[in-house]
Order: structure tokens, then sequence, then C-alpha cells
């Protein structure tokens, strides 16, 4: 469990998913688990977000643009590849255009498993996903120390 | 003429769960021309017939899109059930009727939902996907999964629902009809609502019909074509008359879907009421062979399948055509002179299903 002061917001981009995942993510911020009020945002500004929740797997045509949404978050920042197809590319990992799950492109922190994902799955992801990220805030404050001790 | 500029939407849009990207021209606040570009989901999922036999195909074209799955699987077990020249016991297919009109309520619930989001009205976004629940409830209890149900297969189904679940079913709608109701009344009546709705996106018949829009576009538009009245896989026995609006904007299109849910309850009671006992299954033996073709009726429109086989375990083609494929035409007729505030509410009218449309 994590202790960070702060609610995670979170960025969710669907790769190459079928749907199900996805809207298994958008179900748990809704009336089942309506993570909203533990102050859990879908947001849809990268800039703002420390989570990034990925669905599907890569392919040829959405690699860059998953890099340029990592790309765009501020450090420190944990990935969640949600779902069998974002983990490995899943039942689709044979086909002709993916290129299997998301750590091809950019490190992944936690992986989810589930082809669908279920929501109280998605949920537990999120929450290993506050540890790591409370982990990377703590090293940078760290580094951050040494730097200016230096 | 003022001054032209670009604005990107998509892929990765707060509106829209899915990637679809559209250069929008915009001349002031006013959209001169939509360019679309695909491709961010496409798996080449038609291709793995070369590598999964026809059995697990099915568990595949499941996979095609997670919001009509229900639909997909059964519309690839009906396409190869014609090429073994089987027919499925009726149990089997009045069940079939039974998931595949609570795919479509669910689907029609959820694009409520989105489109409430879309103009900005989050406590009724939640209150569509409130309900929605109670379906996926019903799919969970019945098949087991909540999205994806694999309980298809080629010659009939992989489990029965017992009698009690099948009237608990029926109870269940009955009890979600009132809450329905106060639902479609603020989509229909709030006169916020109506504002951002009536008179957008206008279709006449004709240009629906010529442009090739299909399902909700086509009926919001006068068009009464649903496949549902072909007179197959057992909506022959069901009193069904397809949902018909006239308006042919994007108000019209919303009652179209509202009353469709209401009519899914409805068909879904026939069916149970007539579902005779005995088996679900008609055992399929060796490998298909030759063409068959099945239309169907999507949520979203009529969807197509098609399978070309060989005679060996694997299939030789297979072929889908998603009825979101044919709705991209009249969404790009509908797009110029609109304003950038309505641009979402008008790629959703489509009920978009991009993940459908690129396999
Ligand atoms: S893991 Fe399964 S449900 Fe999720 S996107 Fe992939 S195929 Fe769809």
């Amino acid at each position: 469990m994590s202790y960070l002061p702060k609610s995670p917001w979170l960025v969710h981009y669907d790769a190459s998913s079928c749907n199900g995942c996805d809207i298994e993510v958008l179900a748990c911020l809704t009336p089942l688990y309506d993570v909203e009020r533990f102050g859990v945002l879908n947001i849809g500004n990268p800039k703002h977000a420390d989570i990034f929740v990925v669905t599907g797997s890569v392919n040829e045509q959405n690699r860059s643009v998953i890099q340029n949404i990592y790309n765009q978050m501020a450090e420190p920042k944990v990935v969640v590849a949600v779902g069998a197809c974002a983990s490995s590319g899943g039942i689709f990992r044979e086909c002709y255009n993916v290129q299997g799950g998301v750590d091809n492109v950019i490190p992944v922190d936690v992986y989810v498993s589930g082809c669908a994902a279920r929501p109280e799955a998605i949920i537990d992801g999120v929450v290993q996903a506050l540890g790591v990220l409370e982990q990377k805030y703590e090293e940078s404050k760290k580094k951050g120390a040494e730097t200016s001790h230096v | 003429m003022g001054k032209r500029t670009v604005v990107p939407f998509g892929p990765q849009h707060p509106v829209l769960p899915e990637p679809i990207h559209l250069d929008l021209v915009l001349e002031d606040e006013k959209v001169v021309e939509a360019i679309p570009s695909i491709g961010f989901v496409h798996r080449g999922l038609e291709k793995l017939v070369e590598k999964r036999d026809y059995q697990e195909m099915a568990y595949v074209s499941e996979r095609i899109c997670g919001i009509c799955s229900f639909v997909h699987g059964h519309g690839y077990c009906e396409t190869l059930e014609g090429l073994f020249q089987v027919e499925v016991p009726d149990r089997a297919k009045f069940l079939r009727i039974m998931w595949g009109e609570l795919s479509r309520m669910h689907s029609h619930l959820l694009w409520l939902g989105l489109m409430a989001d879309a103009f900005g009205f989050e406590s009724l976004f939640m209150q569509a996907w409130r309900l929605r629940e109670k379906i996926l409830d019903i799919f969970e209890q019945t098949t087991g999964g909540r999205i994806i149900h694999s309980v298809c297969k080629v010659g009939g189904l992989w489990r029965d629902v017992p009698e009690d679940m099948l009237k608990k079913i029926v109870e269940t709608l009955e009890g979600m009809e009132g809450e329905l109701q106060e639902l479609a009344n603020v989509f229909l009546k709030d006169y916020t609502v109506q504002k951002r709705t009536q008179g957008l996106g206008k279709m006449s018949a004709e240009e629906a019909f010529e442009c090739g829009a299909m399902g909700p576009m086509l009926r919001g538009s006068g068009v009464a074509m649903d496949m549902r009245g072909l007179g197959q896989s057992g909506y022959e026995h069901l009193k069904f008359d397809p949902v018909v609006e006239q308006g042919g904007d994007c108000y019209a299109r919303t009652n179209v879907r509202i009353r469709e849910v209401f009519q899914s309850i409805d068909l879904i009671k026939q069916a149970i009421g007539l579902m005779p006992e005995g088996s679900i299954e008609n055992k399929v033996k060796g490998s298909p062979e030759g063409e068959c073709l099945v239309r169907m009726e999507q949520p979203r429109g009529q969807v197509i399948y098609y399978a070309k086989a060989n005679g060996t375990r694997h299939l030789e083609r297979f072929r889908v055509r998603t009825p979101t494929f044919a709705n991209i035409m009249p969404l790009l007729n509908m797009l110029p002179g609109c304003d950038l505030a309505d641009v979402p509410i008008l790629v959703l009218t489509i009920d978009p299903c991009i993940s459908c449309t690129e396999r």
C-alpha cells in the first residue's frame, strides 16, 4: 500500500485493443466502483497524469503514439499494462500487424492479467502502481538531495 | 474567407476512448473539411484463420470488438453452420436472441452515456452506465464473463440457462423499465439536451441511403432497414417492427436507440416465452467446405460475415464487414459546416466502433 499524499491521475490510451479492456477501465470510473470518489481521475492530458494505463497491443501505426504520450508525462511516472493484449499480445500475438506487448516500446511497471481484465483487477493494478510511484518519488527526492549537496 | 487552421482530433482524445484521427480544417469556428486517418487498431485478425482452426476462431472473432462481442461470436458461428449446413436447435436460437438483444441494450446504454459525456452532462453519463451494469450482471450470471462471453460454438452453445434464471432475467428487465424511462425523458425532453442535438447533422433519407449509412443512422433518417426483419435465426417467430424516426438529426438517432432499448426488452420477453425445452447443440462433424455469407443486425447496423472453406480444419478466407466502416462516410458528409464544439457529438452520433472497423 502506498502513503503518497496525493491521488493519482490516469491517462488512458487504447493501443490496439478490442475495446473489452477499455470499457472495463471506464467501468472502474463509473458507478460500479466509482474510483473518482477517491480522487482518481481519468484525464485527457498526459502532462497532468501520473499513471499511464495502456490497453491493447502495439502495432506499427500506434507505436509512435504510445511513445509520444509516455514522453509527454512528467516524472515520476508509472505504466500499467491492462489485459493480455497489452502484456504480451494476447490472442492476437500471431497476427501480422501485432508486435507484442507494450513493453516493446516503453518500460512497464505493472501487468494486469485477464481477457478482458476485470475491473477489480484493474483497480488492484492501479493500487500497486501507486506503490511503485511512491518508490520512484522517494528515489528522485534522494537523487535531488544528493545533487544539491554536491 | 477567414484563415484556415488545422486542428488534430485524436488518436488519444478525452471524448472517445478509441483511437481515430481526424484532421479538422477550420475556418474560424466552422469545420470546412475533415480528413480521417485510421489504422491505429488494425491487428490483421482475419488472417488468423490460417493459424487457428474453425472452432478456435469463434473465440478470436468474439474479440473483434468487446462491445458487441456476443454478436460477433454468434455471426461467425452462424456462418460456419451455413457451411456445415446444420441448423441449431430452437432453444439455442432463442438463447442467442436473448443474449444478442442484451448486447444491444448494453451497447446502446454505453453509447447514451458517452453521448451525454460528449455534451458535458456528467451525471447523465453515470446514470446510463449504472443501468448498463445490471445487464452486465445478467451476462456474468448466465455466461460467466462480463465482456467476453465465449458462449457460442459452431453448432450451438456451450451452456444452457436454467428456467429460474430466465424468470429472474425477465423480472430484472421489467424492473429496469421505469428507470430507463426516466433516463429517456432526460435525453428526449430536457431543454439543454435538445439544444445540443436537434437539427444537428441532418441527413435526408436519400442522402443516408446513398452514402451507405447503416443501422440507427439509417433508421433515424426514416429508412426502415433492419436485418432482424430478414426472418432468420429465430426472429421469424417474434413480433418485430423496425424502429424508425423521421427527423434525420442527432436527436432522431438518439430517439431510435432509446426506443430500441425498449424494443429489445420486448424481444427478450417474447424469446423467453417461446423458448422450448431440449438440447442446445447439434454436433458438427468433419471439416467445413464451400462458401457462406451471413447478414446480421448489430447494435450499430448491418454486419456481413463471409467464410470460404476448403475441406480442412482451417478456413481459407474469413471476412467481416462492419457497420462503423459504412458509417464513416456519412460522418464525413456531416462534419463540414458544423461548429468545432459540435464535432464530438457528430463523431459519437454514428456510434463509432473503431476496433470493429479495423479489426
Ligand atoms: S486482453 Fe482480451 S479483452 Fe482485452 S483488449 Fe485484448 S482481446 Fe480484448
